[in-house]
Parts: C-alpha cells; sequence; structure tokens
C-alpha cells in the first residue's frame, strides 16, 4: 500500500464492521417457520392442514390416555371410576400383562425362564448384527437355540444336549472330509449327526420332569407375545438356510432341481399365509403317520419357515443376480469347484448384499406370526381377541388391549428396521 | 440304475459318478428325484392310511349341494338355495372387487404419502414419516382390526337418524353415513328402456367420445406439423365428452333415486357396505405406507444429473420430470408397485375379521364350517389364490421385460 | 411300537406324541392326561379365568371324563378349538374328545364320522335386540341388519328361517363373540344371533343388560353335546356313560356334598351301582370301581355344574328350562345304570 493513496482518500475505513444480527424475520424460529412450514401459499395451506389434523388425532387421544385408570378389578369398575367421562381402563393391563406377554398357561413362577432366553437372544444375535463384535461370540450364537429350547420347554437337559451333539458330530465329520469332496463330506457328517442322535436317544429319560424349576412345559402351553416372538426367530433363522438352498437351486444349471426349487418358491409365494396357516391346522395332520400326532405349534413353524424360507429365496437371489459375472468366472478360473467357489466367493458377498432384504422379510414375518389367533393359538393378538375379551371382567375393553399388542410391535419391529437403514449405510461401500 | 440311463463305457468307474462333472449334475438330479418321489410317496400314504382309518374320502360333491347361508354383498344372483360352488364364486368376486378397489386407493395413498415425505415443509414430511413408520411396523390384522372398531364406533348407526331428536343427519339431504355403509344417491332413466340397456347406451356414447377426442387430437397434431401451430382442442374436446351425455340424460329422463330411511335401514340409492368399506380403507392405507416407501426410494433413485442435465437441454420443469425423471422413476417403482398389489390380494384374505364375504370367508370358512371339508376347501382356496398371484406376476415379467435396459 | 426317525426325534424333543392307537382309553392312561377340545372363550362355557384355569359347563364334562378314566379332575389339556379346526382336530387324534358346544346333526354323525356320546345341553338359536327398537318378534325383522357368530349351524338356521317366513334380512358374520358384541352395541346391526345361552351370556356382561331383549323365537334345535370318533366304541361309552352318571347323580340325589357318606353304602340299589359299592360296573368299562363316584367328587352332579357356571346364581343366569331333569319336565334323562 502506497503513501499517495493513504493520503488522496479522506478516511479508509481500517477495522471490519461487526456484523449485525439478521432483521428479526429472518432468524431464529421465524425465519424457520419461514422456510420450512410457510414457503409457498401452497406450503402454508399443507401446513394448517396438518396442524388440524394433528389437533384432531391429539384431541381425541390425550384426554383419554390422561384419564386411564390404572387400579380395578374389571371394566364395570373402571366405568365406575370414570362416572361417565372419556378414560381408558388400562386396569386391564396391569391384571392381565403377564397373560398378554406369556400366555394363559405358562407357569407364573418361572416366568424368568422365557425372560432370560429373551435376553440372552440379544447377545446371541449381537455377533450377528455387528461385524465389529469379536468373531469368537457366534460359538454362542450357535449354542443359543439349544439353550433357549432348554430354557423355554424344560424338561430333560438331556434332549438339546443330545441335539447339540449330533450337530458338533456332524460338523466335525463335515470339517474332517472336505478336502476330499463336499458331496462326500456332507453325506458324512449327516451319517454322523443321525448315529448321534439315534445313539443318545438311549441317554434320554422316559419320564417327564414335571417337579422344579427346570419342569417340562408343553407347547401348548406357550403363548402371547412370546410366541409371537419363538414363531418369529425359530421360523426366521430355520428358513435362512433353506431360503439359501433353494435360491442355488433356482440359478442351478441341473433342470429338474432347478424345477422343484422354481415351483416349490413361486407356489408359497402364491397364497397368502393364512391358507397356509389353515393347511397347517386342518390338513396337516393327515399327512403324518397315523400313530401320531404332531403338535400345532410344530405345524405352524414348518408352514412359516416353508413360507419365509421362499420369500429369502427370492431375497438372495437378487444378491446373486447383483453379483457381477466375473466373481463367477473368477471362481472358475482359480479351479475351484461348485461347493467352493459359492462358500468362499459367492455367498459371502450376495449374503452381504442381501441382508437389508432379509431384514424386511423378517420384519414382515414377525408381524405375520399374529395370523396364528384366527387358527385358535394364543398369540398376542389370539389372547386378547380369546380369553382377555371373552372374559366376563373385562368383555368390551377394545382400544386399550389393542394399543398395547400395537405399541409392543412397532418397538420391535421399529427397531429391527432402523438397524436395517443403518446396515444399509454400513455396507454402501460402492462410491457415489 | 443311474448307469441305465448312461450306457457305460469300458473306462467307466462308479467313481466318476461324483467326481466326474460330465455325470455328476445327472447323479445329482436322479437322487433328488428318487427322494422327492420318497417324500411324496411318504406323505400321500401317510394321507391314504390316515383317510382309511377314518372312513373319510376326497370328493368334492359339496361343492353341488345347496350352500344354505346368505351372504351380504353379492355381485352376481345368489340365495341360500345355491350351491356352494355358487357361493365360492360370490366370494371370489368379492375378493377381487375389494383387492381391485385397494390396489387403486392404494396406490393413491402411496404416492401423495411419498411425494409429500420429500416435500421441504417440514410438519407435513414428518407427519408422513410417522404415517408411513406406524403403518409399516404394526401387523395389518391389528390395523383391521382397530379400524373396523373405530369405524362402527365413530360413525352414527342408521338409529340415530331416526325420529326426531336425531343426532345425525345426512349429508346434505342426498347421502348417509352410517356405520353399516355409506348411502349415495342412484342415478336411474326415467323413460329410457329399462335396465342395463340404458347404461349401455352411455357406454357406448363415452368409447364413441374418446375415439372422437382422439381423432381430434391426431388432427390437431397434424395440422402443427403441417403448420406449426396447433389449433386449440379444448373446447371441442369439452363439447364431445359433455353433449352427449347431457343430450342423452334429458332424452332419457336421468332421475337420482335418494336413500331413505326404510325401517331398519336405509333403503334406496347405492349401498356401499361397511365391511367393504373397513377392510377397503385398511388395506389401502396399511399398503398405501409401503407404496410410499417404494415412491420415495424411485424418486430418490433417479441422480440429480439427470435433472441438471435436461435443464441444460433446455428443457422446462414439467417436461424434465415428465420426460425424465417419472420414466427413470417409474422403472425402479413399479415392479415393487405391482408386489404390493399382490400383498393386497393376499392380505384381502383377512377380510373376514370385519365380516366380509370375501373368498376366504365362504369358501374357506362358512362353507367349510357347515361341510366339513377340509381338506376340497383349503386346497380350493390355494389354487384360486395361486392363479391369481401366477396372472399378477405374469404381468410383472412381461412388464420387466418391455422395460429392461437395452444394452448393446 | 415302531417308529419313524424323525418321528421320534419330535417325541423326544416333547413336539410329537404317539397316540390313537387302537383305544383311545388306553392312550390316556399311558399319557396321564385326557386332550379335551374347547371353545377359545366363551364365558360360563370354556373359558381360562385371570389364573389361566379352564372353567365352564363344557369344561366340566371334560373333568368328569379325566376324573373317571384317570381319577384326577385335573388332569386334562384343554385344547382350544375354533369352528374350523375342531372336526380335524378330533380326526387326527389331536384331542379325545370334543366338548365344544357342537350341535348335534345327521351330517356330522353320519357323513363326518363322529359319535356323540349325549347332549350335555339343549340349545335353540335366538335373536337379542335393543328394547328401544320396539321389536316384540323375530318375524318383525324384515330388513334387519343381523350379526351372527359364525361357527355353529346359526348361519343356516337362520338362512332357513328367514327365507320360511319370506322376509328378507342383511347378514354380517363375525368370528368371535367378543367382536359380534362391539357390532352390537355400536349399533352396526340391529340384531345379534347366536345360541339363546350365548346370547344370555353375552347381555350379562353389557353396560346396561336391561337395555336389550331376548326375542321369544327359537329358532332352531341346537342339542349340544360331547362327541368322539367313530369306531372305538369302548371310548364313546365311557364318555358317554361318564356324563349319564352326571346325570343319574343329580336324578338320585348324589351331590359332592353327600357323596362320600353315600358312597359309604346306601339303601338304594341304584346309587351303590352308580357308585361302585355293587355290582361291577366299573370293570365293564375297563375302569376302576369307583369312576362315577370320582366323576361326581370334581364338580358335583349335572345340576351342581349346571348351576356353578351358568345357572341362574350367575351372572349368566340361565334357567333350567329343557335341561331340567325329565321328572321336573326337562329332558335330561338317563338310562339305568344297571
Amino acid at each position: 500500500m502506497s503513501d499517495s493513496s493513504k493520503n488522496s482518500i479522506a478516511f479508509v475505513r481500517t477495522e471490519v464492521l461487526p456484523e449485525l444480527p439478521p432483521p428479526s424475520n429472518a432468524t431464529g424460529a421465524v425465519r424457520w417457520m419461514r422456510d420450512n412450514l410457510f414457503a409457498t401459499p401452497g406450503n402454508s395451506v399443507l401446513t394448517i392442514a396438518a396442524i388440524l389434523v394433528i389437533y384432531i388425532v391429539l384431541s381425541a387421544t390425550v384426554p383419554w390416555m390422561i384419564n386411564g385408570i390404572w387400579n380395578s378389578d374389571s371394566l364395570s369398575q373402571c366405568r365406575e371410576i370414570l362416572d361417565g367421562q372419556s378414560g381408558a381402563c388400562f386396569a386391564v393391563l396391569a391384571e392381565r400383562w403377564n397373560q398378554l406377554l406369556f400366555g394363559f398357561t405358562y407357569p407364573k413362577d418361572i416366568y424368568w425362564r422365557p425372560g432370560l432366553a429373551f435376553v440372552l437372544l440379544f447377545v446371541a444375535v449381537a455377533p450377528v448384527l455387528f461385524f465389529d463384535l469379536p468373531r469368537k461370540l457366534l460359538l454362542f450364537t450357535a449354542v443359543y437355540p439349544f439353550i433357549a429350547f432348554y430354557l423355554i420347554w424344560g424338561g430333560s437337559v438331556m434332549v438339546p444336549l443330545v441335539a447339540l451333539a449330533g450337530f458338533v458330530a456332524g460338523a466335525i465329520v463335515f470339517l474332517r472330509l472336505i478336502k476330499n469332496s463336499f458331496a462326500v463330506s456332507a453325506f458324512g457328517a449327516l451319517v454322523a449327526a443321525i448315529v448321534v442322535w439315534y445313539a443318545g436317544g438311549f441317554l434320554i429319560p422316559e419320564a417327564e420332569i414335571t417337579e422344579g424349576a427346570m419342569r417340562s412345559i408343553p407347547s401348548r402351553d406357550l403363548g402371547g407375545f412370546m410366541l409371537n416372538m419363538m414363531l418369529g426367530v425359530t421360523c426366521v433363522s430355520l428358513s435362512l438356510p433353506i431360503g439359501i438352498a433353494l435360491a442355488l437351486g433356482r440359478q442351478s444349471s441341473m433342470p429338474f432341481i432347478k424345477m422343484v426349487c422354481v415351483v416349490f418358491i413361486e407356489f408359497v409365494r402364491g397364497v397368502p399365509l393364512i391358507t397356509l396357516l389353515f393347511v397347517a391346522s386342518v390338513m396337516l395332520s393327515y399327512f403324518f403317520p397315523p400313530e401320531a400326532t404332531v403338535d400345532l405349534f410344530l405345524r405352524v413353524v414348518i408352514m412359516i419357515t416353508l413360507f419365509s424360507a421362499a420369500y429369502i429365496a427370492e431375497v438372495i437371489r437378487g444378491g446373486l443376480a447383483a453379483l457381477p459375472k466375473g466373481q463367477y468366472e473368477a471362481g472358475d478360473s482359480l479351479g475351484l469347484d461348485y461347493a467352493q467357489s459359492m462358500r468362499l466367493i459367492i455367498l459371502p458377498q450376495a449374503l452381504k448384499i442381501s441382508i437389508p432384504g432379509i431384514v424386511n422379510v423378517a420384519v414382515g414375518l414377525f408381524k405375520d406370526t399374529t395370523l396364528v389367533s384366527v387358527i385358535s393359538m394364543f398369540d398376542l393378538v389370539g389372547m386378547i381377541r380369546g380369553p382377555i375379551l371373552a372374559s366376563t371382567e373385562w368383555n368390551g375393553v377394545y382400544w386399550e388391549l389393542f394399543l398395547f399388542a400395537a405399541v409392543l410391535f412397532f418397538v420391535v419391529c421399529y427397531g429391527i428396521s432402523q438397524y436395517s437403514q443403518w446396515l444399509e449405510r454400513r455396507l454402501a461401500t460402492d462410491h457415489r | 440304475m443311474t448307469t441305465l440311463t448312461d450306457p457305460p463305457k469300458s473306462t467307466f468307474r462308479v467313481s466318476q459318478l461324483i467326481y466326474d462333472t460330465r455325470y455328476r449334475s445327472l447323479t445329482f438330479q436322479v437322487i433328488a428325484f428318487i427322494l422327492l418321489s420318497v417324500a411324496i410317496g411318504y406323505l400321500a400314504k401317510n394321507l391314504g392310511a390316515n383317510l382309511r382309518d377314518q372312513g373319510l374320502s376326497i370328493s368334492f360333491g359339496f361343492l353341488g349341494v345347496p350352500a344354505g347361508y346368505d351372504i351380504n354383498q353379492r355381485l352376481i344372483e345368489y340365495t341360500s338355495q345355491s350351491t356352494n360352488l355358487r357361493a365360492a364364486f360370490v366370494g371370489i368376486l368379492n375378493t377381487l372387487l375389494v383387492a381391485f378397489l385397494a390396489c387403486a386407493t392404494a396406490t393413491v395413498f402411496g404416492v401423495v404419502a411419498g411425494v409429500l415425505r420429500l416435500s421441504n415443509n417440514w410438519l407435513v414430511s414428518k407427519l408422513m414419516a410417522f404415517y408411513v413408520e406406524i403403518f409399516r411396523n404394526i401387523p395389518v390384522l391389528i390395523w383391521i382390526i382397530i379400524i373396523f372398531t373405530i369405524m362402527t364406533a365413530v360413525m352414527p348407526s342408521p338409529r340415530e337418524f331416526r325420529g326426531d331428536d336425531a343426532t345425525a343427519s345426512m349429508f346434505l339431504g342426498i347421502s348417509a353415513f352410517t356405520n353399516r355403509g355409506i348411502y349415495i344417491p342412484m342415478p336411474y332413466f326415467e323413460n329410457g328402456f329399462g335396465g342395463s340397456v340404458d347404461w349401455l347406451i352411455v357406454i357406448a356414447s363415452l368409447i364413441g367420445s374418446f375415439f372422437a377426442t382422439r381423432f381430434m387430437s391426431k388432427r390437431a397434431s397434424a395440422i402443427q406439423e403441417a403448420t406449426g401451430v396447433r389449433p386449440a382442442t379444448l373446447a371441442s374436446n369439452l363439447a364431445i365428452w359433455f353433449v352427449p351425455l347431457i343430450v342423452l340424460s334429458l332424452v332419457m329422463g336421468l332421475t337420482f333415486e335418494i336413500p331413505a330411511l326404510k325401517g331398519f335401514n336405509f333403503g334406496g340409492g347405492i349401498k356401499v357396505g361397511g365391511p367393504l368399506i373397513a377392510i377397503w380403507f385398511a388395506l389401502s392405507i396399511y399398503t398405501g405406507a409401503f407404496i410410499a416407501e417404494n415412491v420415495r426410494a424411485g424418486i430418490l433413485a433417479v441422480s440429480k444429473g439427470q435433472t441438471e442435465a435436461a435443464s441444460a437441454l433446455g428443457l422446462r420443469p414439467r417436461r424434465v420430470m415428465s420426460l425424465v425423471i417419472l420414466p427413470q422413476a417409474l422403472r425402479v417403482i413399479i415392479p415393487p408397485l405391482i408386489s404390493n398389489y399382490l400383498n393386497i390380494t393376499k392380505n384381502s384374505s383377512l377380510a373376514i375379521l370385519v365380516g366380509y364375504a370375501d373368498v376366504t370367508a365362504t369358501l374357506g370358512g362358512i362353507t367349510l364350517n357347515q361341510t366339513g371339508r377340509a381338506i376340497e376347501c383349503v386346497l380350493l382356496l390355494m389354487l384360486f389364490y395361486l392363479v391369481v398371484s401366477l396372472l399378477i406376476s405374469a404381468v410383472i415379467n412381461v412388464y420387466n421385460n418391455a422395460i429392461k435396459l437395452k444394452e448393446r | 411300537m415302531k417308529k419313524t426317525l424323525i418321528l421320534g426325534a419330535l417325541t423326544l424333543a416333547g413336539l410329537a406324541a404317539t397316540a390313537a392307537s387302537a383305544a383311545t382309553v388306553d392312550d390316556v392312561k399311558a399319557r396321564g392326561k385326557l386332550n379335551c377340545g374347547v371353545t377359545t372363550g366363551l364365558v360360563g362355557f370354556a373359558a381360562p379365568d385371570a389364573n389361566g384355569v379352564w372353567e365352564g359347563f363344557d369344561v366340566g364334562v371334560c373333568r368328569a371324563v379325566a376324573a373317571a378314566v384317570l381319577g384326577d379332575g385335573n388332569a386334562v389339556e384343554f385344547v382350544p378349538t375354533t369352528g374350523k379346526t375342531r372336526f380335524t382336530a378330533l380326526a387326527s387324534g389331536e384331542i379325545d374328545m370334543l366338548a365344544r358346544n357342537t350341535t348335534w346333526t345327521f351330517s356330522r354323525d353320519v357323513d363326518l364320522k363322529f359319535e356323540f356320546t349325549g347332549v350335555n345341553y339343549y340349545d335353540g338359536q335366538g335373536f337379542m335386540v335393543p328394547k328401544a327398537l320396539g321389536v316384540s318378534s323375530a318375524k318383525d325383522l324384515d330388513g334387519a341388519t343381523v350379526c351372527i357368530q359364525t361357527g355353529t349351524t346359526t348361519e343356516l338356521n337362520l338362512a332357513d328361517f328367514f327365507r320360511a317366513n319370506n322376509i328378507s334380512y342383511e347378514p354380517v358374520p363375525i368370528e368371535t363373540n367378543a367382536e359380534a358384541q362391539q357390532q352390537y352395541l355400536a349399533g352396526a346391526c340391529d340384531v345379534y344371533t347366536t345360541d339363546a345361552s350365548g346370547l344370555a351370556a353375552t347381555r350379562a356382561t353389557f353396560e346396561a343388560p336391561g337395555d336389550h331383549v331376548l326375542l321369544p323365537e327359537i329358532i332352531s334345535k341346537e342339542p349340544l353335546g360331547p362327541l368322539v370318533r367313530h369306531g372305538d366304541n369302548n371310548w364313546g361309552d365311557i364318555v358317554r356313560w361318564t356324563f349319564n352318571a352326571l346325570v343319574t347323580a343329580e336324578e338320585l340325589g348324589v351331590t359332592s356334598a353327600n357323596l362320600a357318606e353315600m358312597s359309604a353304602g346306601s339303601n338304594n340299589p341304584e346309587i351303590n351301582r352308580l357308585l361302585g359299592t355293587e355290582g361291577n360296573l366299573g370293570e365293564m368299562l375297563g375302569l376302576s370301581a369307583d369312576w362315577a363316584k370320582n366323576a361326581i367328587g370334581v364338580a358335583g352332579n349335572y345340576g351342581e355344574i349346571f348351576d356353578a357356571n351358568i345357572g341362574e346364581a350367575t351372572s349368566i343366569g340361565l334357567s333350567r328350562g329343557l335341561n331340567a331333569q325329565w321328572k321336573d319336565g326337562g329332558l335330561m334323562y338317563s338310562p339305568p345304570f344297571r
């Protein structure tokens, strides 16, 4: 800067002026509202309409909830206390919460068993859901089904132990023989498992355990939200391997196997779950040997598993199709056979991209477990529509019960779908 | 056994069946075939033994005997003396009706909610997000029950329209909204030819108008090609659509039958039954939430560069939307949309919860209850849904092939 | 018994049971429990209470049979069934007997191959309307909207009745009693129809029971009774005579109060034969001598079970009517025990 300019100009500001605050209507809440609520006339109309809707809904529900009564023995007593005012009778939840959660025949003193199984469920699924956790935790995941079975059904500890031993024997044989050929090792594993199960069958005591903390509980006594959770978790986890097999079968070059898989998948996806449940409740027992009856619970598990397997197969097929052809060719050029290239190259990638889809299927399936109430199983909805609404005390309580059911399902499903979205962001390894 | 299908060669060893890729797939298929046959045979044997033990048989004779029960909504003629087969057909038509209606309204709900969720109005987008989340995360069964209960509790019953101190009144004096259904005026022709002939004439005139407007717009395009100026067609099109209708209604004497309280219920007019409305609304609003997510994903899937490129080419915003964004978004939206239609059809099987007589309620419900023919009814029921699903799937496939990116 | 491998595995896991061998009674004894099919919940007839214990009139029959066969009225596994699933459950052997207000009809007996072992409740289909409607006869119901609880023969009776009287109606079939009741109370239907006993039970739970009336017409015969599979006559006999024992006990004045005293021996030979102090009736059935005593010991005789669950002292408040003893002008008539 030269001296001349300094002298030729009368005044030069040497410091920067402090920033003035923006005009009051372009700042803070007003600015935010102008930008986000009343940007255009159309937007303003929408905002006002939305406020109206919210007001109508809240004005109908809030006083009703606030007036809610938690302490009463029956609906008529609730009505007396309310004395004509609008108010909820939440007392039904206070009195029957245990039936809503566990069904009405599960013994009260052993609620801790399904409770513990529920808590352990989180430990078991954590390593599956979050890849950062130590892989050793997967070992617990593998053992969890047997622990959960023992906790919920109780009875002789030998049953889950023998079942587990069979799987372990199968796995050992599989790992020993896998170097030879996949087919041989799979067959060997199957034989080993069957031998162990057969031999182990003699270890199991004949008499049922009917006393004590670990007494056996018939599956008819399961009910409430616990039944929904069990059906959801069991069927999704059982249907995963079946779904993978079906998806691979559908992509297979063997025409017969491909045809069987296509027919199965299209058939199951083509009919509503409710008709499959009708099959479970009114038809399936004709297909079992005449000298046996199979539990309704097991029949329902079979049908729901097949149902979700078909949907999962379609999701995984999408994942398989999304893989670039180069991956398949890379496997071939490395000299891997079909089983190896699937196991080591294709499936890990295909499953990874399928996870959000699988989670969606799982959420849908979990919601659909409420349909079992139509075939006289007392799940959460079945408990409400059956014993509770049929009882003299609570005949006529609808909103409170269904609100409770809705909240339970919302919490679980929303949680899972949030996880799925997190996972999608996390798995988005492509470049954008 | 496998060697029979492949003539043995001099160097053939048994282990080749597993280790030689030429034979391996054949071996596996034969094994799979044998296993499947054994499994099916086992189940069939059990079924036969069970039926024999109980002295039952599989027979579809019950379809021919009178059903004996009444159905509240019939699209074809049906009385309690009609056969079970006809009852099943009434149910099938009711299923198709509610599925069709729900697909249409669910699309509207879904598109509106999906677009509004992307709106920059904070409140509206949050409200739509709330709608989508709450409906997607609660079972449809619970929603159907809740909506049905709300409907019957909030809407007035016909009883409340009666008397001097009626607590409810008819909308504009011509329509009634009750918890048994909605009654609206029914148009009919006073001096027409009677019955469906009148309506055929109206439909014919509409079809005529349609072709006439098409001809007009073709002609307009031809003039535009030749001269560069497109003649205004709005007025003439309006005339083509409305003049014949007005003339027809004047000539045949169009009048409306207004519903009125008669006995226990409203009589006259067109009635849309309460159960139909309940299941229709429940299915549409539930599936609308899923469609909203598809629409949102579809719009977001079109990359911003497309909009910018189109603008750079000098297209106006409306044209950008209709020529660039929408065609690409639809490619993403439509396949899941159709699979949602499939879900609506399948979920309509819950209609019995609201007392709507769909095929699950007639064939798979009352007929099954009354005849005890569980196996036959459930099989027929599955067959029906399977056929509908396969038809819809076929549509998806045709569409997918049509819009598949043509790679060159 | 030969078991397949899969089945064996399932049995070990407690998810399957071998059943339906030649004689049901042997299965029940081997299992130590009676599997009895009931409704999913109808107050007074079969419904679980707040503690999950099943109680009701049909439940009483189940418990009596369990006591007769196993000596313990609590050795019952109650299997809830719907209108759809009940017959398959019985036919496939999932349940040993069905005590779920099931109407005895020709086709169920003959075509579906079931054996009805008696009638524990003579019912009939009735109508309930709000008093404000001013209807005094079902024949005034022309054009009414009728809520029907589906599942029994209700729909068919209703269609027949309206057809015979040449009046029209609009049916709204509803699956559960609770939902039908909600529809009815909200005015979505003018009339609610199901078995008269069910109507009385439902009305009892209303906020204002007095605002609703049951119409005098009973439009059908609904003999409700327990049933078993065709072909196992011994088991059919056990269920039939257990129920007859309850009825006979009431006729002879044997109650839960004087049971111990009576079974020590009395002057009435029929009582002695019934309670096993004389003759060998139990042996003929293949049961212990005190089978009937055990059955009566659970909850008393037929009249006591009736009064405790659905009688006039309960909130359901049904009078005996047709279900009174034949001596009192009812239809309860047990063949003699000799």
